[in-house]
């Protein structure tokens, strides 16, 4: 039985310290350490006042402008009032009920995803809740993050604890070394591919192996964002000295000795040498190739030298869906990725929009101009101001994108940064949804340095033949 | 919330993989309060061309399916998004179950916070009945206790949580179970201020209850 072995993974460590009560059922009534607030939450706030209820505990809710900023403007009066509208009533919200919030002129503003490491309010061991999917990012730096819906976010709001059956124990190794070219987000998509769209279902995600360990603390938050786009509702590394290091000085972080303390726990949290999982995935690092999706779900990827698969002859539903794919893609089954040709670039979203993701694309691009048009929105105003101290706006910009403000951005379309009806993007995102960027949009996901790489020759190109010469 | 106990009503056949909630309700229409209601936008991309007109092709635009409360899809059924109003959407078009092979984690918890039963069926179950649907429209009874799905003389079983089955059945509201452990909650947060005083009351130097 799994159970035996609870208390001795990583997941099961941070969630015994947050059960305030266990039932007998099953569920477990779990204490809340972070709750993370963006436009989206007005029906959590709606709800507070119709029950006439007030913030548990308002000193561990913050407010960020995310989704709907707008990227060209922080002038309200200038955007679509409905779009300015959401954000007043966010930032109006919380003030109201005395959350503490980055507004959208604030100089920590970003997405929220980016924000919460970025500030040092995600911390190693604790939970942390948003009323958003992509909330799983939190877990590289050993916390238990994920996405609520609405009335969860209520239920938080008014008790500061949340109902939840533990999750099921994946493990997901990636052995060896990541090539040149290849990162954090070809890790994920590789993963998603071999496990499929809701192969993560039920799920907790543990990240372990050398290509993970490897990783930056960065690579493991966009790691840890795509958990969702498997299935799984989160994805966690153990915190180790990289984590520490990331941590000491952030603003929100214990400081001084109190930081010493807790970094001694945080790097006891990780899972005994003989803790066991439900189910167990190994990836070697060293075969994994720049990828790229070609269809309508984050499963459909593909490794960059390979072709849009043909209908399978003895899967009838999976047939279905690759035709239904290809269709909306328009793409024709058997072609190679490599000739498929896109008409825009995205840089952005919780995602890839940090400052190693920016470097990794400006790598690229110095130098080289871009053919297709593009936009890069960094992650926050911060990596932002980072981006600018070391020039690489001005590589964005003299490769002839378009260098803009943070926000979710044309990851989701919120803000009107739309793909048009039809229009091909190659996307540092997380969702090839039909749809996702703009109703008919066809979104390509794939690393910022794939990205780059794309803008460059205008079609879907391996990353590698660009880096010749040049740092990864 | 309403119990959730059997019901019998038409069913429709959708027979599309990874279903996802930005699919069930597109991001720009995500801004209306709860009590404005979202079902005229449920799957707007597909219920709708381009130029607004119906789609006259989709299945819950033909006579047949209307009125329909039950809805049967193929794999990873509300994938994605958190957004609970991919919930509000179908609920508020009428439906009260989902009957599909596997559903987003998210928006099954969504999906019975509102009454709104996801049906788990093995896919080749799910297969038979898109194929039964599609060839004879007839109703279906979905009889929760039993966690049985009846269409045309044959049974198909179904899983649920046992948790989230008892929570349908009942009509329960989190909120009020939670109520009853006011006390442990108080308790709980006052040993973790001593064990874990790291977690508590982050400071961010500056930011004030004014929006920056």
């Amino acid at each position: 039985m799994a159970q035996q072995h609870a208390a001795k993974r990583l997941f099961d460590k941070v969630w015994a310290a947050h059960i305030v009560v266990a039932r007998e059922d099953g569920a477990d009534l779990l204490y809340v350490d972070r709750h993370l607030v963006h436009e989206g939450g007005f029906h959590g706030f709606n709800a507070l006042r119709a029950k006439k209820a007030r913030i548990s505990r308002p000193d561990l809710t913050f407010g960020v402008v995310d989704h709907y900023a707008p990227t060209r403007t922080h002038d309200l009066t200038a955007v679509d009032p409905a779009i300015a509208g959401m954000i007043h009533q966010h930032e109006a919200n919380c003030a109201e009920f005395g959350v503490r919030c980055i507004g959208l002129t604030s100089a920590r503003q970003g997405i929220v995803h980016v924000v919460g490491p970025e500030q040092g309010l995600t911390l190693p061991g604790a939970l942390i809740v948003c009323g958003d999917s992509h909330t799983s990012t939190h877990g590289a730096l050993g916390a238990i993050a994920f996405g609520i819906g609405a009335s969860e976010v209520a239920h938080v709001m008014i008790t500061q604890t949340l109902w939840q059956k533990r999750p099921r124990a994946m493990r997901v190794t990636f052995d060896g070394q990541l090539a040149p070219g290849v990162g954090a987000k070809d890790m994920a998509l590789t993963m998603i591919a071999a496990i499929g769209a809701d192969g993560g279902q039920g799920f907790a995600i543990e990240y372990s192996g050398s290509a993970v360990r490897d990783l930056s603390v960065e690579g493991r938050l966009t790691l840890c964002n795509m958990s969702i786009e498997s299935g799984a509702r989160c994805g966690i590394v153990a915190p180790d000295q990289r984590t520490i290091d990331y941590l000491r000085g952030r603003p929100a972080a214990p400081q001084g000795d109190m930081f010493d303390h807790a970094a001694m726990e945080w790097l006891g949290l990780a899972s005994d040498s003989d803790a066991e999982y439900d189910h167990e995935v190994t990836i070697n690092g060293d075969q994994i190739a720049p990828i790229v999706t070609w269809g309508i779900s984050p499963e459909d990827a593909v490794p960059v030298t390979a072709t849009v698969p043909l209908p399978s002859a003895t899967d009838a539903a999976r047939a279905a869906h690759v035709r239904e794919a290809a269709e909306y893609m328009g793409l024709t089954p058997g072609m190679k990725i490599s000739d498929i040709r896109v008409d825009q670039v995205f840089i952005g979203s919780c995602t890839n929009s940090r400052i190693e993701d920016l470097r990794a694309a400006a790598a690229i691009l110095l130098g080289r101009r871009a053919v297709v048009p593009g936009m890069v929105s960094p992650g926050s105003a911060l990596v932002r101001v980072q981006a600018e101290q070391e020039g690489l706006d001005r590589i964005f910009i003299d490769a002839g994108l378009d260098w803009v403000a943070s926000g979710c951005s044309m990851c989701v379309g919120m803000n009107g940064d739309l793909v048009p009806a039809g229009r091909r993007c190659a996307s540092t995102t997380n969702r090839n949804f039909k749809g996702r960027q703009g109703p008919g949009a066809r979104t390509h996901l794939m690393s910022p340095a794939m990205v780059a790489a794309a803008a460059v020759t205008g079609h879907i190109t391996d990353v590698r033949a660009l880096m010749k010469g040049r740092q990864s | 919330m309403k119990p959730f106990t059997r019901l019998t009503a038409a069913a429709a056949p959708l027979p599309l993989a990874s279903v996802d909630t930005d699919q069930l309700i597109p991001a720009r229409f995500m801004k209306r309060s709860r009590a404005q209601g979202y079902g005229d936008h449920l799957l707007y991309d597909l219920r709708f061309n381009a130029n607004g007109a119906p789609n006259l092709d989709f299945v819950l635009n033909t006579p047949r399916f209307a009125g329909a409360q039950v809805l049967v899809a193929r794999r990873n059924f509300g994938a994605g998004s958190s957004r609970e109003a991919a919930v509000y959407a179908l609920v508020d078009f009428g439906f009260r179950c989902i009957i599909a092979p596997s559903f987003g984690d998210i928006f099954a918890a969504n999906a019975v916070n509102n009454g709104l039963l996801p049906a788990h069926m093995p896919e080749d179950a799910v297969e038979a009945l898109l194929g039964l649907l599609t060839e004879t429209a007839c109703d279906v009874t979905v009889d929760l206790d039993a966690c049985l799905i009846r269409a045309a003389n044959t049974e198909f079983p179904f899983a649920i949580d046992p948790v989230w089955r008892v929570k349908l059945l009942n009509g329960w509201d989190d909120l009020d179970l939670t109520a009853s452990y006011a006390d442990q909650i108080v308790q709980h947060a006052d040993a973790q201020r001593k064990l874990r005083p790291w977690l508590q009351t982050p400071t961010l130097d500056g930011l004030t209850l004014r929006p920056e």
